[in-house]
């Protein structure tokens, strides 16, 4: 009874046209299981046994992908709720943590926030101390660094969308520093040199800073400008280059390990 | 709230008391740099399971006894600084897990043996199940220590934002504290903008300048000593130490504050950095002058203003002008000038012939050039660290224009 119902289950025709290789009990098939899967063919079919072990690479780019992905999913979840307007951000905050079920989706996204930035700076540390930038991986390393920097960058338009004091005051202290770009600043070593008949070309109306805040003053401008690149510009660019860079993994020979 | 954590004893009183020295940004610095060197000395005897479990014993310890002093838990206990602490977890175990596998690797190799990795490095596993499976797992204890997280935690949510009210201090966020820190040291120009982009393009130079065949694709110390001897003092000194510090350490007005002490927003420090310039003008000139009775060392500190020219349409006037304050300020900032000519221009030559000559002879003369700027570029901050905490040295070339 059991077995028949096990053997209409796995011989329908719905079961194999989502699973196209069965069960895999032979080499065969635990080849075609990742190869003809979207998502598994990240991975080659066999990997080097030294490469696989926990103790190796403490599956630290694995995570930083997998909270990637959490953060994905919850942020994707937190946009229903949020308006990046400087009348609806905090209200929609409140609303999150005291009406929304399940309310746990923006802890979640920011402890997930928190936690990739850590678990990148792991990841570089192991690829570091096991010597795995070196030939051929050198662009790969870089492609790293620059991920890296998107991380850092992710957390930080973040950091501004709940509006509160702990959002403007922070970003108010980060984006300050553009101010002192050297040229493009307006408070900027040499930045007054840059005028025409005694009109500054640098001002606070054009700088860097305004550039990266929209306005003269952290304001509405600042929020919508932050929102959109948290939300696509930033992870658009970091999920291509995650793709480029587990690309680049198996093209430059899988996990590292000795000559 | 100074006086409330009274009464737990006297041996309390005495930790907190010995936590907060500790603390002061140029002994905990000085300890973190020379008990790095130690450790990595004497790595044989510090990387092995005893010591690994005491360290994070405590640390632990030393956080959870703390927790009971109500100034320790406000910073400590604050949620966006969670991380920070798990990050002095983590930073630890990390340096442990890699440095124990080194450690036991470069044993390896004395005994003419070949690293751990190398004994299944040509064998292959399957993906499906034997990868998938860790990354299942993996996957797995991720998400429950996350919904933890999250269910016991609450994200943070402080007033509206009110652009009138500036907190004291204000923070960035915890990862670019180490950036924030650095501010003390450097003028905004370097540390928010300059600095963090010769990190960026030096982080990814390093496969480009470490030539050193060996230690690929295996822990190792004794094969890459220099590389991971930097790597390791610019990753914990100079990043996590930073933000530590950053986060921990530094109360209103950017001042420091021990782990026990209350933020206090009216602590009164005196400010007292002077410049190089300072100092030869105003103080060995003037000794000079005692002694020797020129009249030329007695001028004091010549004056320097800001001139800027007009360039576009090219102003005569102007531009004089400028040139005639750039000749006052090389007069005036001729020793910081000269330092960092010699610093920056002949140093690196000096270093070829002396510390770095094995990089000189084995690497060309365009990744030496980019390894010794790269290197010195990163010592200025622990120079100009201790030069503040020894003679509070602020700039070394301090004109109208550009200061550093
Ligand atoms: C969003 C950030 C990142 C993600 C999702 C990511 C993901 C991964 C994954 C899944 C691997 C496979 C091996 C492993 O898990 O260790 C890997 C390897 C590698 N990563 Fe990353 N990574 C990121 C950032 C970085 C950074 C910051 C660096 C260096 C600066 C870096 C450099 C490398 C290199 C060189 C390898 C090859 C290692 C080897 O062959 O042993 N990655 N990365």
């Amino acid at each position: 009874m059991l077995n028949k119902l096990k053997n209409t289950v796995l011989d329908s025709q719905i079961k194999k046209s989502i699973f196209r290789v069965g069960i895999p009990n032979t080499d065969r098939k635990r080849v075609l299981i990742v190869l003809g899967n979207v998502f598994l063919h990240l991975h080659p079919t066999k990997v080097r046994t030294s490469g696989v072990k926990l103790r190796y690479t403490w599956c630290a780019g694995g995570l930083s992908f997998f909270l990637f992905l959490v953060l994905t999913l919850t942020g994707v979840l937190l946009m229903f709720y949020y308006r990046p307007t400087v009348e609806g951000a905090y209200v929609d905050m409140l609303d999150i943590r005291s009406q929304v079920p399940f309310g746990i989706m923006r802890e979640l996204h920011r402890w997930s926030a928190h936690a990739m930035v850590i678990m990148v700076m792991v990841h570089m540390f192991r690829v570091f101390m096991t010597g795995s930038y070196k030939p051929p991986r050198e662009f790969n390393w870089a492609i790293g660094v620059i991920l890296l920097v998107l991380t850092f960058l992710l957390s930080f338009t973040g950091y501004l969308l709940p509006w509160d004091q702990l959002a403007i005051w922070a970003i108010t202290v980060g984006s300050n520093m553009a101010k002192a770009t050297p040229l493009m600043g307006a408070g900027g070593p040499f930045a007054d040199f840059l005028q025409i008949g005694g009109v500054p070309l640098v001002h606070p109306g054009d700088d860097a800073r305004f550039m990266l805040i929209g306005a003269k003053e952290l304001g509405g401008t600042t929020l919508l400008r932050f929102y959109v690149l948290h939300c696509v510009g930033i992870p658009l660019i970091a999920a291509v280059l995650m793709a480029v860079h587990f690309w680049r993994i198996r093209k430059d020979g899988g996990i590292s390990g000795p000559l | 709230m100074e006086h409330a954590a009274a009464g737990h004893g006297v041996l309390f009183e005495a930790f907190k008391e010995v936590a907060n020295i500790l603390a002061t940004p140029w002994l905990s610095f000085s300890l973190t740099t020379i008990g790095l060197l130690l450790m990595l000395r004497f790595r044989r005897y510090v990387f092995n399971w005893w010591i690994g479990i005491l360290a994070i014993a405590i640390e632990s310890g030393v956080i959870i006894w703390g927790m009971k002093d109500p100034n320790f838990s406000l910073i400590v206990g604050k949620p966006d600084n969670v991380p920070i602490t798990a990050m002095l977890f983590i930073s630890t175990f990390v340096l442990w897990l890699a440095m124990t596998q080194a450690v036991n690797n470069d044993r390896r190799v004395e005994q003419k043996l070949p690293p751990d990795e190398k004994e299944t490095s040509n064998q292959k596993t399957w993906v499906w199940p034997d990868l998938l499976y860790i990354e299942f797992i993996a996957l797995i204890i991720c998400s429950i220590v996350l919904i933890l997280w999250a269910i016991y935690l609450r994200a943070p949510l402080e007033q509206p934002a009110n652009p009138a009210a500036t907190p004291n201090p204000s923070k960035a966020p915890w990862y670019f504290l180490g950036l924030q820190e650095m501010l003390v040291y450097y003028d905004p120009w370097y540390a928010g903008v300059v600095l963090p982009s010769i990190i960026v393009v030096g982080l990814m130079a390093i496969p480009y300048i470490d030539t050193n065949p060996k230690g690929g694709g295996y822990f190792t110390f004794a094969e890459r000593k220099f590389s991971i001897g930097i790597f390791l003092f610019g990753y914990l000194a100079l990043w996590v130490f930073m933000i530590i510090t950053g986060t921990f350490l530094r109360g209103p007005g950017w001042n420091f504050f021990g782990p026990f002490e209350y933020w206090d927003p009216h602590k009164i420090v005196a400010l007292n950095n002077v410049n190089l310039s300072d100092y030869v003008w105003v103080k060995w000139f003037q000794w000079i002058y005692q002694k020797t009775h020129i009249e030329w060392f007695n001028q004091g500190l010549p004056q320097v203003r800001n001139a800027i020219p007009q360039l576009l349409p090219p102003d005569p006037t102007s531009i004089r002008l400028f040139l005639v304050e750039v000749g006052h300020a090389i007069k005036r900032e001729f020793a910081g000038i000269l330092f960092l000519a010699f610093y920056f221009l002949a140093l690196p030559g000096i270093l070829a012939k002396t510390i770095l000559k094995k990089f000189y002879e084995q690497l060309d003369l365009a990744r030496y050039s980019v390894l010794v700027m790269l290197f010195l570029t990163m010592f200025t901050l622990p120079l100009k660290m201790v030069l503040r905490w020894t003679m509070t040295l602020k700039y070394f070339v301090d004109t109208p224009w550009i200061k550093f």
